[in-house]
């Protein structure tokens, strides 16, 4: 018999996939099941963010952030409200910053939680999904006792937080953050030592260390190859650098690494949790800076002064002294970054924002070169894509 | 893991970098406990190369690469780049210049990390960058026209979409709005207060 040359197939992966995570679109080429080529189209959900908010005032502007990365919606307004704090050269109260670790840590819990479950029943797993559901909701009603909603919080103001932590909340949170072990405990009875589990992610997506930086990697991607870097240690904001914790890295930065420093991280979350919660000293949430934070409720009712300040701050908005700054936060999908140019005007002259799912899914197609076709699923579940963020 | 960055860090990295590559750099400056160098386009290759390889500074993460529109300024674009040193835990912006039919040598070839992002910025700009291997666009629809990211494009766009049920597709229509679009400008008239009141200038004058 002769030898007969195989043409690659052409494969469309996407746009409407369950394991694709939303709305991702891949082109792929296959040589019978092996993965030579892929070229990732996203932008379907492109919305225009980072033009929409040039054309609204700081405090405007927040809300489009909860909306990038659906799943961590706080960490990312933490970075927009840095910058502009950054800009405006203003301090936060203690309080303020103590919640916003707080709730930058239960952000995390409910980014894996999300992430973890959603990857297993990628892989063939269906229960941790509906336990972790569970336990996002509870979070999500952290957040509505704090901001009204469940997910697009809208919460973290330049200066500090939009209103000071409802009585009684700290101590719900501190009876969740007590019964939490066990759920994390269970979902890890479920999977780390599951062998299909472990069939479908050890030694999927090797990205060593000196990969991982060229490709822009950050956070758990980052970790998972082996290298310790974390900026709520090394570049510390608000009151990380009193917190107490470890950084856990991976050795072979394969699937399973990524897993499992997910699943530490958030052990180690719930550590800052509980510190948050036994050091939560008293005192103002927000900064007093009456030309940026509007005034309370009570006080409009009988001050004029307090009646023209809201006025005035939800109309035209504060102004913000001309300059650049570029402010990142360690968000639980990596280094989210906001480069923030002020004209010195009401409204944003230019915001850029630094997603790190766009990097790690650029490499998609680096990692999963030579791999099987079904590896693509568990290496795309492995890079925590949320459309949202990668699109803007 | 390094130690916390100083503004005093900062600057010497700046002298450093500025002296090293004194043809290259044109200026650098610290705003914000920030370092910002300032080069030519044709430049760009070198400084990311030496800012990458040299052993004081190993910015081995690209971390972002973006345009900004000026189109009141000669050339209109800047192009900046993010990068961050794992080793010495520094962070360094790099600004170019660049104008509407000029090109960027692209900084694929440095870190592959280059690759969408300088397919965005060309994307929401038209920004060119040349010996790119694949520059397409990337975040717009297929078949899209303009560079939205401009200040000239209209927040509305030019076309929007429908599904027709008779075509059977969808369909691309110029933009129709059903209100005018509202932009009010908020910007206070008034200058604010002065920094003295009139008739308390003496209050707070040095007396010989």
């Amino acid at each position: 018999m002769t030898e007969v040359q195989i043409k690659p197939v052409t494969m469309n992966f996407g746009p409407q996939h369950p394991a694709a995570h939303g709305v991702l679109r891949l082109v792929m080429e296959l040589d019978g099941e092996v993965v030579q080529r892929i070229d990732p189209h996203i932008g379907l959900l492109h919305r225009g963010t980072e033009k929409l908010i040039e054309h609204k005032t700081y405090i405007q502007a927040i809300p489009y952030f909860d909306r990038l990365d659906y799943v961590s919606p706080m960490c990312q307004e933490h970075a927009f409200v840095i910058a502009v704090e950054r800009l405006l050269g203003l301090e936060v109260p203690l309080r303020g910053q103590y919640i916003r670790v707080l709730f930058d840590e239960l952000t995390r819990i409910l980014n894996h939680l999300l992430n973890i479950p959603a990857y297993a029943m990628d892989v063939g797993a269906m229960t941790p999904f509906l336990w972790c559901f569970e336990q996002r909701e509870m979070l999500m009603e952290f957040y509505e006792r704090v901001s009204g909603a469940r997910m697009h919080a809208s919460y973290y103001r330049p200066g500090g937080v939009h209103q000071d932590l409802p009585a009684g909340l700290l101590d719900d949170i501190g009876a969740w953050a007590g019964k939490f072990p066990k759920v994390i405990a269970d979902i890890d009875g479920l999977l780390t030592e599951n062998r299909i589990f472990k069939q479908r992610l050890v030694d999927i997506g090797i990205v060593s260390a000196e990969d991982a930086a060229d490709w822009g990697f950050t956070g758990p991607m980052l970790r998972a190859s082996g290298v310790p870097w974390d900026l709520r240690k090394s570049q510390p904001y608000m009151v990380y650098d009193r917190m107490k914790f470890d950084i856990p890295t991976g050795r072979h930065g394969d699937c399973y690494d990524r897993y499992l420093v997910r699943m530490e991280e958030m052990r180690q979350s719930l550590r800052i949790v509980n510190q948050c919660i036994a050091e939560m000293p008293g005192g103002p949430a927000t900064s007093d800076d009456r030309k940026i934070t509007p005034p309370r409720r009570e006080d409009m009712k009988h001050s004029m002064e307090a009646l023209i300040h809201h006025f005035k701050l939800y109309t035209e908005g504060f102004h913000v002294p001309a300059g650049e700054v570029y402010a990142a936060v360690e968000a639980p999908k990596g280094e989210f970054g906001v480069y923030l140019v002020s004209d010195g005007g009401n409204r944003p002259y230019r915001c850029k924002i630094r997603a790190p799912g766009f990097a790690h899914l650029q490499a998609m197609e680096f990692c999963s070169r030579g791999h099987m076709l079904a590896d693509t699923v568990a290496i795309l579940g492995s890079m925590d894509i949320v459309f949202g963020e990668v699109d803007r | 893991m390094a130690a916390p960055i100083t503004h005093q860090d900062v600057r010497e990295l700046g002298d450093y970098v500025a002296g090293a590559m004194a043809g290259d750099v044109v200026e650098h400056r610290v705003a914000l406990g920030e370092l910002t160098l300032r080069t030519k386009p044709p430049s760009i290759p070198k400084v990311l190369r030496f800012l990458r390889d040299d052993s004081n500074c190993l910015f081995k993460i690209l971390i972002d690469i973006c345009g900004v529109d000026y189109p009141d300024r000669q050339p209109r674009f800047e192009v900046v780049y993010h990068l961050l040193s794992l080793r010495h835990n520094h962070r360094v912006r790099v600004k170019v210049e660049i104008g509407e039919d000029e090109a960027v040598p692209s900084a694929t070839g440095l870190f592959n990390a280059a690759g969408w992002f300088e397919r965005e910025a060309w994307d929401l700009y038209g920004i060119f960058f040349s010996d790119h291997p694949d520059l397409r666009r990337l975040l717009t629809d297929y078949g899209f026209e303009g560079h939205p990211m401009r200040k000239d494009f209209p927040l509305t766009g030019y076309v929007e979409v429908r599904y027709d049920d008779e075509q059977k597709r969808v369909v691309y229509e110029p933009v129709k709005l059903v209100q005018e679009f509202r932009s009010f400008d908020f910007l206070s008239p008034w200058e604010g207060m002065a920094r003295s009141l009139p008739g308390d200038e003496k209050a707070g004058k040095e007396r010989s």
